[in-house]
């Protein structure tokens, strides 16, 4: 196999890639002699436009991605990424817009923020909409944030942020950024919150409850309004993670649930391409008491038009520059129009289908730790391979010889060696059936060969990586010289 | 437009496997009174050329695309090689996530470890992240990350970092217990040394400042180094135009701890301020307190070098509420393209892409702030952003400029009363002479 080199690696002094039309203003040397200018960078890399091009094509090459592979990974909704929102999302209108631009003059745009917090406020059943947090978990912050101010402001400072077990470790690090103290609620045997826990812990100085709805086991808390009635009748608000709401769309809404704040992942039911990692949007929706304290500017709608208001006293502040992670959000508003309301219907009808088809299809196979019924996702454990000596990891990078990207690993910390899988609507039976094939192949493999389990994977670009070494030793950058 | 992958009959047999009858089964564990029983009230599905001629009609709403801008200030034009645009839309760069699974991830792993080599050189920094959400979130993670490293509450803000950058950190500091103060600026357009030596003591935690500032001025950052280090403050250097490191002398080298800043200028469109992405870089001896996502080199199981996300017992999914951050995913795929186009420019482009900024900015400045009726306000060097004063105020220039298709700069008074007829204009490569000249031709015909 050809190993890609690091690009500092093909360097040589005096390649071009690129060339800049020639200065058309006068040159002045003395305009530099008074700046403080820096020596070469060093190692920077100096190569041809076809050696950049083949560089990234072939790095591109070694991704497993959605675009060619089956991607169940729990909690992160890997759905199709539908192309033309690409398309829509690089218009030169949008493209070239300088989020300075006079209000007038960019009235596209903001009727397009307008209509996007519209049209999730419809979805969500919430009041009110910032699309400014720029991921999930900036919305958690957003949204505690948001808490906060409403209850300083009724004079009622609290201290404390109650947060299941099976929560995804962005609510307590959000809940605390936010100069929140986090408690735990442990789940019951079914996987859902505890009512009789959450009942001791709801206290007066609790500010919030903060759940994930499906839970992130996949089970629905069918407490929900038993719950919100304990968290309101103390005097605290019930914060909702929108990350699974493709279980959800066109079917219930969590304004309807007693949920007063809530944060969405456009780049999950939304369908907004993951990139790598990112750029989401974390867009936050709340009910009308807390409107007031959403970040600045908010958008809003007269008969002149589409404007900024930034005059918003109670207003948590700003949370990042300008307006949030725009082009995703066109590409979302454009996912949401192609859909329509039946076709985000199906979203969640068809998410559920395919979970539930895949868990019948394995629940025999691996082993499942709670079997309250689930909706878009369900989490397997290695137990019955562990007596052979073969893990959650090992299962995982087997998968990848199947050419499947693995489910979320080791998540939710309740369960041990858990494998989560969410496959989402958009994939065919046949790749669901290719799947549970690999995985009862592999659950056979680990009966009776678990050596093969255990040192994959065998197929990929790279094998297994020493992950402990590089957390003891890591190598964070580049340090060779570059070639004469 | 339905994106299901099912047939009606799979669906049918999907169903008989699960021994069920109807979807609303799968539903049942829900409280049947709050399901909703009515369609959603959004307009009915579009098919893909309704779709596209649907945003192409609100895309007519926005004027200021098609129109020649000198508007700066945190967003800035600069050339896109096309090779950005062609390979960071492969879908292997675009439709997967973080990766977790780094056997199945050395692409994009690859990548970040290259990006990070990348800002490392441009800082002269030891280490950095695999990027931020953007200049002004990454600023408030710095304040929060000085807070960590030193156990003190105060933090001196320059006045000419960027607004929005002191708003955000206002929003991420108030619930912790943390303090802000600003530091003036002189005639010179730079931070106040007497000022800052005044207010910082050894209560504080950081001093941010940055450079070139929001008013496009070089800051001296050698002296202000010395001053803060002076008291064992953390200098922290915001960096929210990085096309000027390709010239001038970088933070690192002039004794910043962290360096933070907006990576935009490196092959991200404008896109209506996002995404773009934060950049963040400082000393290894702070890597345990470091936020964000880190890649690793390593090796596999048959020696092959390969690449992994570290040290995330650092990160909320290993700490929770401990972590040195809430962030989880980085801006993976604007890191991308900040990497293609950092490696495609190499040095030579970079350093030739700053210098005629600084030429076409001060050719502008000097034209400018010759007419009668305007004048240059600050005295220390620009790169490629400044701020001119106008007799009689900006808006009747603006509003002429408008009228001649040109966004002539921003109005400074309503984020500094004390630059009231003032408005900060940015000039960078992908302006030309012609252009430039237009721009100064209009206003001359304001002010006669």
């Amino acid at each position: 196999m050809i190993r890609e080199p690091l690009i500092f690696e093909i360097s040589a002094r005096g390649k071009r890639a690129f060339v800049l039309p020639k200065l058309d203003v006068p040159e002045d040397k003395d305009l530099l002699k008074g700046l403080p200018l820096r020596d070469e960078i060093r190692g920077f890399p100096e190569v041809s436009e076809v050696e950049v091009v083949r560089h990234f094509t072939r790095l591109s090459q070694t991704n497993y991605c959605v675009d060619t592979t089956f991607y169940p990974l729990g909690s992160c909704t890997m759905k199709y990424s539908p192309k033309v929102n690409e398309k829509v999302a690089a218009m030169e209108s949008f493209l070239f817009s300088h989020p300075y631009a006079p209000e007038e003059l960019v009235q596209g745009n903001l009727e397009i923020l307008k209509t996007t917090e519209d049209m999730l406020g419809e979805i969500t059943g919430m009041d009110a909409f910032t699309l400014q947090p720029s991921a999930g978990a900036q919305g958690e912050l957003v949204g505690m944030m948001i808490i906060r101010a409403f209850l300083e402001k009724r004079g009622d400072a609290r201290q404390v942020v109650l947060i299941p077990d099976s929560a995804h470790g962005t609510n307590p690090s959000s809940a605390h950024i936010c100069g929140y103290r986090v408690e735990e609620i442990k789940s019951n045997e079914k996987g859902t919150i505890d009512l009789a826990s959450l009942d001791r812990a709801m206290t007066e100085r609790v500010a919030a409850l903060m759940i994930t709805n499906p839970n992130t086991l996949g089970i629905f808390e069918s407490d929900i309004l038993k719950i919100a009635e304990i968290v309101h009748a103390r005097g605290g608000l019930l914060y909702m993670d929108g990350a699974n709401l493709n279980a959800l769309v066109g079917r219930f809404r969590p304004g309807d649930m007693g949920v007063d704040v809530i944060h969405l992942n456009l780049h999950k039911t939304f369908s907004t391409p993951h990139g790598g990692g990112g750029p989401g949007a974390g867009p936050v929706g709340v009910k009308k008491e807390l409107a007031a304290h959403l970040p600045i500017p908010v958008i809003v709608k007269s008969e002149q038009g589409y404007a900024l208001n930034f005059d918003l006293p109670l207003s948590v502040g700003r949370v990042r520059s300008f307006f949030g992670n725009f082009l995703v959000i066109v590409k979302a508003l454009a996912y949401v129009l192609s859909l329509g309301p039946e076709g985000l219907k199906e979203v969640a009808d068809v998410a559920v289908l395919n979970a539930n088809y895949i868990r019948k299809s394995l629940e025999n196979v691996y082993h499942l730790k709670y079997t309250t019924s689930t909706l878009h996702e369900c989490v397997f454990s290695d137990k019955f391979q562990k007596e052979h000596g073969v893990q959650n990891i090992d299962i995982a990078k087997r998968l990848i010889d199947f050419g499947v990207h693995p489910p979320t690993m080791s998540f939710p910390l309740i369960v041990p060696g858990a494998l989560m899988i969410e496959p989402t609507e958009t994939e065919s039976k046949r790749d669901l059936d290719t799947f549970i094939e690999a995985m009862k192949k592999i659950a056979r493999e680990a009966a009776e060969m678990p050596a093969v389990v255990k040192t994959a994977p065998h197929t990929s670009y790279v094998r297994r990586l020493d992950e402990t070494t590089a957390a003891r030793n890591p190598i964070l950058r580049w340090e060779g010289k570059i070639k004469e | 437009m339905s994106y299901v992958s099912l047939s009606e009959k799979e669906k049918k047999e999907m169903m008989a496997t699960l021994g069920i009858n109807s979807l609303d089964d799968l539903f049942c564990c829900l409280p049947a009174e709050v399901q909703l029983k009515r369609r959603l009230e959004i307009p009915a599905a579009l098919t893909e050329p309704e779709l596209v001629s649907s945003f192409e009609k609100i895309g007519r709403k926005n004027a200021a695309p098609g129109m020649l801008s000198f508007l700066g200030a945190g967003a800035y034009p600069h050339v896109i090689p096309h090779v950005v645009d062609y390979l960071s839309s492969r879908g292997e760069f675009v439709s997967p996530y973080t990766p977790y699974q780094p056997e199945a991830s050395q692409g994009t792993l690859q990548v970040i470890f290259e990006y990070q080599t990348l800002i490392c050189q441009l800082t002269d920094m030891d280490i950095s992240n695999a990027s931020l959400y953007d200049g002004a979130s990454a600023a408030a993670e710095a304040m929060l990350m000085a807070h960590r490293v030193s156990g003190k509450s105060k933090v001196l803000i320059a006045r000419t970092v960027h607004p929005q950058y002191k708003e955000v950190i206002r929003t991420y500091i108030k619930n912790l217990g943390l303090r802000a103060e600003e530091v003036a600026f002189t005639e010179s357009g730079r931070l106040d040394p007497e000022d800052l030596t005044r207010k910082i003591d050894t209560e504080t935690a950081t001093v941010l400042c940055q450079s070139p500032n929001f008013m496009g001025v070089i800051e001296d950052l050698d002296k202000i180094g010395a001053i803060v280090h002076n008291s064992q403050a953390l200098f922290v250097v915001a960096v929210a135009e990085p096309a000027s490191l390709g010239l001038l002398k970088p933070p690192g080298a002039c004794g910043a701890d962290i360096v933070t800043g907006e990576g935009q200028s490196f092959g991200i469109p404008l896109s209506f301020g996002g995404p773009t992405l934060g950049f963040m870089a400082c000393r290894k001896d702070f890597l345990r307190q470091f936020p964000g996502r880190i890649a690793s080199q390593t090796k596999d199981v048959d020696g092959n070098r390969g690449f992994v996300l570290t040290l995330s017992t650092r990160e909320q999914h290993i700490r929770r509420e401990k972590a040195t951050s809430n962030i989880c995913t980085n801006q993976a795929w604007c890191a991308l393209r900040a990497t293609i186009f950092l490696e495609t420019l190499g040095p030579a482009g970079l350093c030739e892409l700053a210098i005629q900024n600084v030429h076409k900015a001060n050719y502008a400045m000097v034209k400018l702030s010759g007419l009668k009726g305007v004048r240059k306000k600050f005295s220390g060097p620009v790169f490629n952003e400044f701020v001119c004063e106008f007799d009689g105020g900006w808006e009747r220039v603006d509003e002429h400029l408008k009228s001649k298709g040109i966004l002539g700069g921003l109005r400074l008074a309503p984020l500094y009363p004390e630059l009231k007829d003032c408005a900060l204009l940015c000039v960078t490569e992908v302006h030309t002479r012609e252009e430039i000249d237009h721009l100064v031709g209009f206003v001359a015909e304001v002010l006669r």
